[in-house]
């Protein structure tokens, strides 16, 4: 799995591709703390557009973000989530924290 | 009921055998003409059990996990997920949304997952000898439904 960041105006966005499960997860976890020290944004979107499978791991890297965020006073948001990753996410009931907006 | 196909695979728990193990899986279902759908609910599902072989049964050293997978007449695939490991102390709290012993790096949602993508979970397991998870899930028999139009 590899994720892309770029930051635009306060706004990081990380563009997760291939596929996120625990062996992927910790060196995500990694990256996304290490780039939000980095640019201290306001809000964090991960998008999942190019990510073909998430497991319950993918849960943990999207609150660790989410968390992360709330302690800068920001926000985490998911776009572009497709069918899989999506039904992982409404099953363990994410939406109340994360905002999120999918593919299908 | 007698199965009609069956498959067993045995791995070390390193992490990279997830992704070996669930798409070993999919490709032992593909047989039942599953949809992408029931595909990504059987991929996910046994993401989760290994998973939890991986990082609760073994936690600090690499043992078996053994796969078996069974294919019924009505349309079924019942997978088990068997590993030699710690075992699980309190099966009913493991299976609650949010419980994990795993830290922060767990969601604690695997159980819940699993339940909801499969029709049938069955878990035992016994302390220092190790945990079987028992999966099922019917496909629905698309192929049937074409012909008989």
């Amino acid at each position: 799995m590899t994720i892309t960041s770029s930051c635009d105006g306060g706004a990081l966005t990380l563009a997760f591709e291939g596929e996120l499960d625990h062996h992927a997860a910790r060196e995500a976890m990694l990256g996304i703390e290490r780039d939000i020290e980095r640019y201290l944004p306001r809000a964090c979107v991960l998008d999942l557009a190019r990510l073909s499978f998430m497991d319950s791991s993918g849960i943990a890297v999207i609150l660790k973000a989410h968390r992360r965020m709330a302690e800068l006073g920001g926000t985490a948001s998911v776009v572009g989530a497709g069918k899989q990753p999506y039904k992982v996410l409404d099953a363990a009931g994410l939406r109340r924290l994360v905002k999120i907006e999918t593919t299908v | 009921m007698k199965e009609i196909n069956s498959v067993k695979i045995e791995f070390l728990s390193r992490s990279s055998n997830e992704s070996f193990a669930r798409s070993t899986m999919a490709a032992f279902a593909a047989q039942l003409d599953p949809t992408l759908d029931e595909l990504g609910d059987i991929k996910t599902s046994v993401s989760e059990a290994v998973t939890n072989c991986i990082v609760h049964g073994y936690p600090d050293t690499l043992g078996k996990i053994q796969l078996r997978a069974r294919i019924f007449p009505d349309n079924s695939i019942e997978i088990t997920v068997r590993d030699w490991g710690r075992g699980i102390a309190d099966i009913d709290a493991a299976r609650e949304p949010m419980f994990t012993t795993g830290g922060e790096e767990r969601s604690g949602m695997g159980f819940t997952i699993m339940e909801s993508f499969m029709d049938k979970l069955r878990v035992r397991s016994s302390t220092g000898r190790g945990t079987t998870v028992t999966m099922t899930r019917r496909i629905s028999p698309r192929a049937q439904l074409r012909a008989a139009k």
